[in-house]
Order: structure tokens, then sequence, then C-alpha cells
């Protein structure tokens, strides 16, 4: 049975800045949709609201995994649940290897109840499959004893996130702008590996400024988010219109977000 | 593992923060507490020494009494040094029972997975840790190389020639107020002879050497590694090292003579009642090279700087410290490279840890000689502090002499960024596993310098000591 991802009536401030005024969407597993929208309207605040970022206080709303409010849960409680986000920003551990993190990310989220301190999954079962997986993403095997993103190219670190994704198989995925600053090699490398990963298991988020990552990945829906809320919902058509002519229709049709859109950018530059 | 725990192994003096009382009816010896005279006299009278030592002794102690307390470092207001039992000798048959031994002792044991035996040792429940069949092999297999492994006590006895060349030739009793103290009472610790040519392909660990007394508290350390030959030795122990001791005060000197090598791997873990005031000090010939690997982890108060004194053309000195403050510790340690000759090298790196208002201080010292051409030194400390209430100092002292050389100084304090935190968390980390994380990989370049079962035990200390310090 699929499991839902649901978003209700969702309002999220930072600090005391609201930024989302009422988001709601349906993610099912084994579904694609594309989140799309100007800069500043609240794509990336929705992922990290998402995956439980402490700066990100939710006002009002809920978000549920199969009915079950994640509200108050932290993101390691979320993660355990199935949750995962692909940073746009991914950071850096220095002296913390990949294989070191990985494992101890694999453990915990294929097993949500183990506690701090009791054994690992196995070390042999783990190393042949992070081979096997990296070997699949084309990446060299030498990845997996680097500090994890410790100077790492941006496409690189893109990679490491979709790595970390085949690694948790999470129920549901969230990208965010994981496309961009990467040359068209590296976007490919990226795109052909969501594609090979996503499935009938995996609900995914993919937010984008660009349509390369959705060529790939064909959306089933498309979202545009205007001031913090999703104002249209659209098929993959939809991406492929706000591609070619920007966002000035979409706020045409929606004058009362854009007057709101415009407000926030003069209090920004204030 | 080691025999600074070995040594301490006297629980039962006095009172001790896990509650333990005990009396000294159980030793064979125990001279009356403070420090006068009669005292040092006595324990060089039960140790049978020569003259010489006893004389050596009586004026360190002198000095000892006319030196002030040092005005910078720590707080040592609440240490009194006429509280202090100087020396204790243990009865053959230990009293403590397993069961005597605190909980969370035993549990941080168990979680460290030290054997059943080791445990028993560590704890002062036994004497020594039963391993004189390997023990045995391994001083038969040295002694053929001409290898003198040894406690210093022994030394003495065994090698008096050559103990007397060396003894106090790096640092004398004058050096300072605790050297001076450690050469009045001092007991124990390793006297160590490596042979012109000779390499010892493994580490030498003090946990293989058999003491028939349990000192710790002032133990001595003497190690000659001669021309051309290497030496890699290890002491302290990464298990809490569990002591009714309230001062602890070694002196370690090295010579490492031409083209020699030494590599002195420590890492300490006190119970936080302990005064822990150490000098160590190498002396480095031409081409020779010494690394101090320094691990500070508990302790109320630590002063340590293990110094090297480049004395001749090629010499090299590299000192790779970590820190670890938490909750009413302060850990004042760094590094001092003296740079007595041209061409010589040197380099320290020095990381502190502060959490739950634990304070670390760097303190460093790098002179040049007037002379000592073409010197360079680089000098990199970074701090990692946990928590607002914790805190963290760096001092690092320059003195040069001369033009001609290349000093590099960088420093860094940092906190844990709350994006790291969320990054790990959300692939399924708890706080307190990502904060654990962290910091296990900022001391990872240290880490990774020590030898392998070492490095193991002091990842899983600082995950202990990263436990339930979050949320």
């Amino acid at each position: 049975m699929s499991l839902k991802l649901k978003i209700e009536n969702l309002h999220v401030r930072v600090g005391e800045t609201p930024i989302l005024k009422g988001v709601n969407l349906e993610i099912a597993q084994g579904e694609i949709h594309a989140l799309m929208g100007p800069n500043g309207s609240g794509k990336s605040t929705l992922a990290y609201a998402l995956m439980g970022h402490p700066k990100y206080e939710i006002t009002e709303g809920t978000i549920s995994i199969d009915g079950t409010n994640i509200n108050d849960l932290d993101p390691c409680e979320r993660a355990r649940l199935g949750m995962f986000l692909a940073f746009q920003y991914p950071v850096t551990i220095p002296g913390v290897k990949v294989a070191d993190f990985l494992r101890l990310a694999v453990s915990n989220v294929r097993h949500p109840e183990r506690k701090e301190g009791e054994s690992l999954i196995s070390m042999r079962e783990f190393r042949t499959e992070l081979r096997e997986t990296m070997k699949q993403l084309n990446m060299d095997a030498e990845f997996a004893r680097r500090y994890l993103n410790d100077g790492f190219s941006g496409g690189e670190k893109k990679r490491m996130e979709i790595l970390q994704l085949a690694m948790l198989k999470p129920k549901f995925a969230l990208l965010d702008e994981t496309d961009s600053g990467l040359d068209s090699d590296a976007v490919r490398v990226v795109s052909e590996g969501l594609a090979k990963l996503s499935g009938p298991e995996m609900g995914v988020l993919i937010i984008t400024h660009h349509e390369r990552l959705l060529e790939y990945n064909k959306p089933d829906f498309t979202h545009v988010m205007l001031a913090g809320k999703i104002v249209e919902t659209g098929d993959a058509s939809l991406a492929h219109e706000l591609h070619a002519h920007g966002y000035a229709e979409v706020r045409k049709r929606h004058p009362e977000e854009a007057a709101q859109e415009e407000e926030q950018q003069q209090e920004a530059t204030v | 593992m080691s025999t600074d725990t070995a040594e301490n192994s006297d629980v039962g003096v006095g009172d001790y923060q896990f509650g333990f009382h005990d009396s000294t009816e159980n030793y064979a010896f125990t001279s009356r507490k403070g420090l006068d005279r009669e005292i040092v006299s006595q324990i060089s009278e039960m140790k049978g020494e020569p003259d010489w030592m006893r004389e050596f002794r009586l004026r360190s102690l002198e000095i000892f009494l006319e030196k002030p307390m040092p005005r910078w470092g720590g707080d040592m207001s609440e240490l009194d040094f006429q509280d202090i039992y100087y020396y204790v000798k243990a009865s053959d048959h230990q009293e403590k029972s397993w069961d005597d031994v605190p909980e969370d002792i035993r549990k941080t044991y168990d979680r460290l997975g030290i054997p059943e035996a080791e445990k028993k040792y560590l704890a002062g429940v036994k004497a020594q840790y039963e391993s004189e069949v390997v023990y045995g092999s391994l001083n038969e297999d040295l002694a053929k190389q001409g290898v003198i492994f040894t406690d210093t006590d022994s030394g003495l006895r065994e090698h008096p020639e050559l103990f007397r060349k060396y003894f106090a030739t790096i640092i004398p009793p004058e050096d300072n107020k605790f050297s001076a103290l450690n050469s009045a009472v001092w007991s124990g610790g390793s006297f160590i002879y490596i042979p012109p040519g000779v390499h010892i392909d493994f580490p030498l660990q003090a946990y293989f050497r058999i003491n028939t007394q349990n000192m710790g508290q002032f133990e001595r350390t003497l190690i000659i590694v001669d021309e051309g030959a290497s030496l890699h030795y290890v002491e302290g122990c990464t298990a809490p090292t569990y002591s009714s001791d309230s001062l602890h005060s070694a002196v370690v000197e090295i010579i490492v003579n031409k083209g020699g090598r030494c590599r002195y791997t420590t890492i300490q873990n006190w119970s936080n009642n302990v005064y822990n005031l150490v000098t160590k000090r190498a002396a480095v010939y031409q081409d020779g090279l010494m690394e101090w690997v320094d691990g500070n982890l508990g302790s109320k108060l630590t002063m340590k700087y293990p110094a090297i004194y480049l004395m001749e053309p090629g010499a090299r000195g590299e000192t790779l410290s970590i820190a670890f403050a938490s909750k009413g510790q302060h850990q004042d340690a760094g590094a001092k490279m003296v740079h007595c000759a041209p061409n010589t090298l040197s380099r320290i790196i020095s990381k502190s840890i502060s959490k739950d208002g634990g304070r670390s201080t760097y303190r460093g010292l790098v002179k040049v000689e007037k002379g000592a051409e073409n010197c360079k030194s680089n000098v990199v400390c970074d701090a990692l502090i946990l928590d607002p209430e914790s805190k963290s100092d760096t001092f690092p002292y320059i003195e040069i002499e001369e033009s001609q050389v290349a000093i590099e100084h960088e420093a860094s304090v940092s906190k844990i960024a709350e994006e790291q935190l969320l990054y790990l968390m959300s692939r399924g980390l708890t706080e307190a596993e990502a904060s654990a994380m962290i910091v296990t990989g900022f001391v990872e370049p240290l880490v990774k310098e020590l030898p392998m079962e070492y490095a193991v035990e002091m990842n899983r200390l600082i995950e202990l000591q990263m436990e339930g310090s979050v949320g």
C-alpha cells in the first residue's frame, strides 16, 4: 500500500517573518512532483520545514505521513520515518569519512528503533552495498574514504547527496535545487542517478528552476509557488511553460499573491 | 593501557569523589601526610637508594619549598601540599574487591570493551595485569638487543652509571616548582634505553611493564634513544584513571641522540578531582626526530606543555595534542619548541574541545636562539567550543633572536554549526550522535596518528564524553 505525505494549510515563519502562508500538497509514494516558483517564493522553506529544521517554525497547519502528524518530530525522527532532503548547499563535515557517516545513517534509518551505542549494520554487507551503489552511480570507490563534502566540487557534493539517497532509500525524497550550479554533464549524471532510484516505493518532490532534471524525471504534477502559497498545479506541460515563459503569466493570474511578493521584496531591500 | 593507571591503583587513600572511604591499614608502608626532610629521607631509605639520590631528593625539596607557585595557568588555590601522602607502598595482598568499584566506572570499562583482568587492574583491584608471559618473552627479545625497559626504581638499581649520566639532565629540579617536587618524591615511571641502531618496530607500552610497586602520583620517566635508534613508547590509559590522588606531577625526560627517532604517545583520562601538573621535555641531537602525541581528558586542572629542545642542526620536533575539557575541568596544555641550532624544524598541532562549561587553553612557545638560522616552525591550533558556557583561550608565545627564520602560526576557534547538526540529523543521526561525529571528525587528523587500538578507544571515549551532552 502506498503511503502519503500530506501537507495541510502549512504556515511557517523564520524568526518574525512569515514565509509559508497556507501550503497544501499531497505526495504519494511512486509519484514525482515538481515545485517551481520565483526566488523567495518559499520553496526551500517548504523543504526545510518538511525536514524539521529548527529555525523554521510551524505556526499553523500539519505535516503528516499516512495520517500521523509529524510536526513535532526532529529531523532524525523524520529521517527514520522515511523522509530525505537533498540539500541545495550540502554541509562539510571535516574529518568524518563518507563511509563511516553512511554506515551510522543507514543503521539508524533501516532500524528506526536502534538506540545510541547499539551495534551497526554488518561492516561487510554495508561495504559491498556501498561499493555496488557507487558503481551504479559512476562514482569512484575512493569517495567513500574522503571526508564528507570536504574539498568536494559542486558536482561531487550533489552526487554525494544522490549516493545518500540511494543508500537510505527514503519513502519521500525532497530535492532542493539539486541541479543548480552544475555544468550540463553533472546535471545529467545527477538526473540519471535520480531516475534510476525513484520508483513505486519513493515519492519525489523536485524543487528546481531548470528543466533538465525534469527531462529525466518526468513529473506527474507540477506546482507553482508564489508568496508562500501553491497557486497552481498542473502536469509536466506546466513546468515546460514556466521554463519557456517565466512567471509573468502566473503573476497576472494571481494578482493578490503577486502584490504580496512585491511587498516582501520591498521589505527585504529596506 | 598503562602504568599510569597501574600505578594509581592505590585506591582508597583518603576520600575521593566516588565516595570511597578506605583505611590505609592494608598498605605495607604509608608515610604520614605532608612533606618535609624526614619524609623525603624516609622515601629514599625505604627504596634503599644510594646517597647521591637521597642528597638529590633533599636538595630538590629545598628548591620546591623556595619556589613560589606559578602565577599563570590554572587555578591551584585549593591545592594543599601538606594534605597529600607522598609515598604509599601497597601491600602484597590488595583487599579491594571488584564489587567496591563504582558502577559508572565499571560501566565505562564495559563500554570500552576492556578485558576482565585488565579492568580489575585499572580499577586498582588487582595489583598488576596478568601479562607476565607476554611480558617475559617480550622482555627477553628486547634484552638480546641490549634494550633496557624497566621501571625507574629498578633502572637506578640495575644500571647506576647510565642512569646517573642522564637523570635530571634535561629537567633539573630548578626548572619549575613541580619538577622540584617530583625530584624530591619521585617513584616509579619507565626507564628505557635503546642502543645505537636498534629499531623497535612495535610500540613499547608501559602497560607491559611490571611494577613491583604501585606508584603513580610522582612518576619519573627517563628515555634514552641512542644514535640511529628508534622507539615508539605508549603510556597512559584511555579508561578513566580512577584514583584518590589529588595531585599527579610527573616528569618525563627524553634524549634522542644523533639520527635517532622517538615518538611518545600519551592518552590520559584522569578522574576529575586530579591536578595533573606534568613536565615533559626532550633534547634532540643532529638529524634526530622527537614526536609527542598527547591526549588529555579528564582531571580538574591539567597543565602540560611537552617541550622539545632542538640542540643540533637537522633536528626535528613535532607535537600533536588533543585536549577535551568538560564540566569543571580546565585543560591548560600546549607545547614548547626551542630551536638552539640552525636548520632545525618544528611543528605544533593542537586541537581542543570545550563543553559543558569546560575551559581549554592553548599555551605554546616557539623560541629561536641566536645563531639558529634557517629554522622553520609551523603552529596550528584549533579550538572547538560546544556550548556558550564553555571557553577557549590561545596564548601563543614566540621569541625569536635570529632573522633568518620562518615561523607560521594559525589559530581558529569554531562552534558546531547548526547546519552541520541539521545535515547529519536529517540522515537519521540523533543530536548526540551528530555532535559526537562532528567532534570525532575534528580530532581525526590527530587520532589517525595513534596506534590502532588507541585510536578506536579515543573515538569511543569521545562518544562517551559526548553522550547526554545535548538536548
